[in-house]
């Protein structure tokens, strides 16, 4: 029997003991806010703190996450023994059903389901993917690397204009042979696709790779075995906003709901690329400035507050020059310097300076 | 035109007035003044008699009020009591001449106060219909009951016997029977007949009435104990309470040889040695006749006296409907959920002994969605009119109803709450003859206030009980819901049978407070 079986039938036999004993049933979940987590200096990482909520089933205000909680880890308990995987939207659906005689729905969103099967990973210990849920795929990859998945061997440099698209779960992806340098991974698709025209991982021999948004985990795990297994430095391009440094810094530093899985997301070495406050003026795309709305302000305000900004002199700096500028400007304004603009001066430019912020 | 000519033409429009003019005028103060108003003082003041009547032999009563509707405006109405009846030669002057009566220089806890009840209900038959009252009496078994057809002489204010015999149908072994017909309206609602039976009926547990309106609806309130109130004791007046003016008839009219053993024999509270000691200080001979001395010195006397340092008036005198019997008559007409009740000790304003008791029902039959329901009782009688003239009003207004969680409009608190009031005392200071609200002294309004208070105190414990139990089931009930949903998961995951995790889990829920651990 695996472990992460083992860790969840245990999880409900001691609630059955709990209430054999005439007890409350109750379980401690870790606080995942920011309020209960520590930045680790020396680890450069975000670690979740010691603080605890005990939740338990006979109170009002409890009840329903209860519920919600043994209800996902029945269900992944069932995934684990028919060796099957579900998305975080099956597993709501699977989850999701009306209490007889009541208009009541164990979950009515998926935010419900995500949020209890978080609950269930901190209870467990376990990561999502070893409980069989995964998370949709989003993502792509391209450069000189070919790696075997589930007995196919995959070339990441003759897979046409798509790229590798990344699946949620990359544990047992094996590399062949990698030949690259570094990473660029941005938050943008649209960059990715133009990078990847120009074929930039072949002139810069590098790897490049991108999700929408914020990286999903199965791109942040990709990122750190190739960091970690292949000494290659990741290098993250985001527009110039307080939303896109943020991006940034999960990547490097981990994340505040995620922060108990630091050790295997995070890359402390990651570097940001661009595009920085200097880059607007260096680059002429002050003319490309949309005006900060209060929502933005409130966000620099916040994320240059973080612990692991608040003490590094150049990123007080940075915050400074971006609210002096007064507004963002997105990777795609480059484009208004030349079509190739980014692959053929930006990037070169940058990574031959070593025009990195750390 | 000379000076004494003036004074001569102007007497000649002086003249004795009659009773009847004298009504007329003032029919406003004495209850009269418009139809409905009129047909419910004409019952008030005959049902006020039958009990008072009953409760002075020891008889337990049992009171029949009927009203036939005989025209558009016109009304017949019978009221029929078992009290002890009053002999053949009083009834005509008991109801056929104004402000004849036994309880006008007494000062007694009872329910008429100025002896114009009765006869002025007589009066104004008289006026609006023309016809003579019917009265039958009988004072024992073995004796007939008679009937007299009366009037009043309205300018001798003298009874009028119109008809005089013996009455030969079935009557009760004794008994007031009286019949008249009168002028009225008839109204629904809050100031209606029904409503003044219905109080009268709560203020009064210990008798039985039996009620038909013009509707032809019959009601009937039970005894609700068997026992009548104490009897209230009469008590001399207490200096505080009596106006110069009244203290110099009163020296007029006394039966003691001095001064001072008027002061000490016609008033409660004053010994010889504090009258002499009065007299004194005001320059008179403790021993002249009272009858002797002029205005100035009984004036100064009396201020005197104002001054002394005198004992409260007895307060044994006085005879509560008891709280624990209010309790009983608000259960039983209202089914409440919830009754709260109190009986203040006797207290005192201007020399007049007074008790105050509060009876608070909540929820049962009471309507909500409304303001409470007010019953005023002043000395077993309910108020109907001038709720907000009355100090009973004004001091539940005067409570802060937030304190005990309950809302309210306008000071008044709304949803099913009923507040009685009962004051009882030798004298009820109205706000007018009509009788009908209580002048607000400070004494006055602080008792049925502190009363109120008590039982709002009472009914806040109650509404927050009955919260917390709402609550509770509540709670249970969304928990009730999960148990069999909690119950899968945990035979999932740990192979527990289902039907024994909800057995245990109905076993925890039954534990009174599992919030927290």
């Amino acid at each position: 029997m695996s472990d992460t079986k083992k860790k969840l039938i245990g999880f409900g036999k001691t609630l059955v003991k709990q209430i054999g004993e005439k007890k409350n049933p109750h379980v401690d979940v870790p606080i995942r806010s920011l309020s209960n987590i520590n930045f680790n200096p020396k680890k450069k990482m975000l670690e979740m703190g010691s603080n605890t909520s005990r939740r338990f089933f006979f109170n009002v205000a409890h009840v329903r996450k209860f519920v919600q909680t043994t209800e996902a880890a029945a269900v992944a308990k069932e995934l684990l023994e028919a060796d099957k995987h579900l998305s975080l939207r099956q597993t709501f659906y699977k989850i999701k059903r009306t209490i007889p005689g009541t208009n009541i729905n164990i979950v009515d969103e998926q935010q419900e389901s995500n949020e209890a099967i978080e609950d269930l990973e901190l209870i467990t210990g376990e990561p999502r993917e070893k409980l069989n849920i995964n998370a949709n795929k989003n993502g792509s990859v391209a450069g000189k690397v070919i790696i075997e998945d589930r007995g196919d061997t995959i070339d990441w440099s003759r897979l046409g204009s798509g790229g590798w698209a990344i699946p949620s779960n990359v544990e047992n992806i094996k590399f062949k042979k990698v030949n690259a340098k570094f990473i660029i991974y941005m938050e943008k698709a649209a960059e990715w696709e133009t990078l990847h025209e120009d074929k930039i991982w072949n002139k810069l021999n590098c790897i490049i790779m991108c999700s929408q948004g914020q990286a999903t985990r199965g791109v942040r795990r990709l990122l750190k075995r190739l960091n970690e297994e292949f000494k290659l430095p990741v290098y993250v391009l985001v527009d110039g906003d307080p939303w896109g440094v943020y991006i940034y810094s999960v990547i490097k530093y981990g994340s505040i709901s995620l922060a108990h899985m630091s050790d295997s997301l995070a890359i402390p070495s990651a570097r940001l690329i661009g595009l920085t406050a200097t880059d607007v003026e260096k680059y002429g795309l002050k003319r490309h400035l949309i005006k900060f709305k209060e929502i933005d302000k409130k966000r620099i305000n916040q994320v240059s507050n973080y612990a692991w900004f608040r003490d590094k002199p150049e990123w007080q700096k940075e915050f400074n020059r971006w609210k002096k500028l007064g507004g963002k400007v997105e990777l795609a304004a480059l484009t208004s310097n030349g079509l190739s603009f980014m692959s053929e001066h930006y990037l070169p430019d940058k990574i031959r300076k070593k025009d990195l912020m750390d | 035109m000379s000076d004494g000519e003036i004074a001569q033409k102007m007497s000649k429009g002086l003249r004795e007035i009659s009773v009847a003019e004298f009504f007329e005028k003032n029919r406003h103060l004495l209850g009269f003044d418009n139809p409905s108003k009129a047909l419910l003082t004409v019952i008030k003041e005959a049902v006020d008699n039958s009990l008072d009547a009953c409760e002075d032999a020891g008889i337990l009563p049992e009171v029949t009020v009927r009203i036939t509707q005989k025209s558009e405006d016109r009304f017949k109405i019978v009221v029929q009591d078992n009290g002890p009846g009053i002999i053949k030669e009083k009834i005509p002057r008991v109801f056929g001449k104004l402000l004849y009566g036994s309880k006008f220089y007494k000062l007694c806890q009872s329910r008429g106060q100025q002896g114009i009840g009765i006869s002025a209900a007589v009066l104004y038959s008289q006026l609006t219909t023309g016809k003579p009252v019917i009265i039958r009496s009988r004072i024992s078994k073995n004796k007939v009951p008679h009937e007299f057809h009366l009037r009043i002489d309205t300018t001798k204010n003298e009874p009028h016997i119109v008809k005089d015999v013996k009455y030969e149908g079935s009557f009760p072994d004794h008994g007031i029977y009286i019949e008249m017909e009168i002028e009225g309206s008839f109204k629904r609602g809050k100031r209606s007949v029904d409503e003044y039976i219905k109080q009268t009926a709560l203020a009064n547990p210990s008798s039985k009435i039996s009620y038909r309106n013009p509707y032809k609806e019959k009601f009937y309130y039970p005894r609700i104990i068997n026992q009548l109130p104490r009897k209230a004791k009469s008590i001399k007046p207490h200096p505080f309470g009596v106006e110069l003016g009244v203290f110099e008839r009163m020296a007029k009219g006394t039966h003691a040889r001095s001064i001072a053993g008027f002061m000490s024999t016609d008033f409660s509270r004053v010994g010889l040695d504090t009258a002499k000691k009065i007299c004194r200080i005001a320059k008179v001979n403790p021993s002249t006749p009272s009858h002797a001395l002029g205005h100035a010195e009984l004036e100064k006397i009396w201020r005197n006296l104002q001054k002394a340092k005198l004992m409260k008036p007895p307060l044994d005198c006085l005879s509560p409907i008891s709280h624990a019997v209010l309790e009983k008559a608000v259960l039983k007409d209202t089914k409440a959920e919830f009754v709260a009740s109190i009986t203040r000790p006797p207290s005192v304003y201007r020399g007049n002994p007074f008790g105050i008791e509060v009876c608070i029902g909540y929820g049962g039959e009471l309507p909500n969605e409304k303001s409470a329901d007010i019953i005023r009782i002043a000395n077993r009688v309910p108020l109907i009119h001038e709720a907000s003239a009355c100090a009973i009003t004004k001091a539940i207004k005067d409570v802060d109803w937030r304190h005990y969680r309950v809302e309210h409009n306008n000071g008044v608190p709304t949803g099913p709450i009923l507040i009685l009031v009962h004051m009882y005392s030798t004298w009820i200071p109205y706000t007018s003859e009509g009788k009908e609200a209580i002048d607000a002294y400070p004494e006055i309004s602080k008792e049925i206030k502190l009363a109120v208070q008590d039982c709002g105190r009472k009914l806040a414990r109650f509404l927050a009980g009955k919260r917390k139990r709402q609550m509770e089931k509540k709670r249970h009930s969304l928990f009730e819901k999960y148990i069999p949903e909690l119950a899968i998961s945990l035979e999932n995951l740990s192979g527990e049978k289902k039907q024994k995790i909800i057995s245990d889990l109905q076993k925890v829920i039954k534990k009174p407070v599992v919030e927290g651990v």
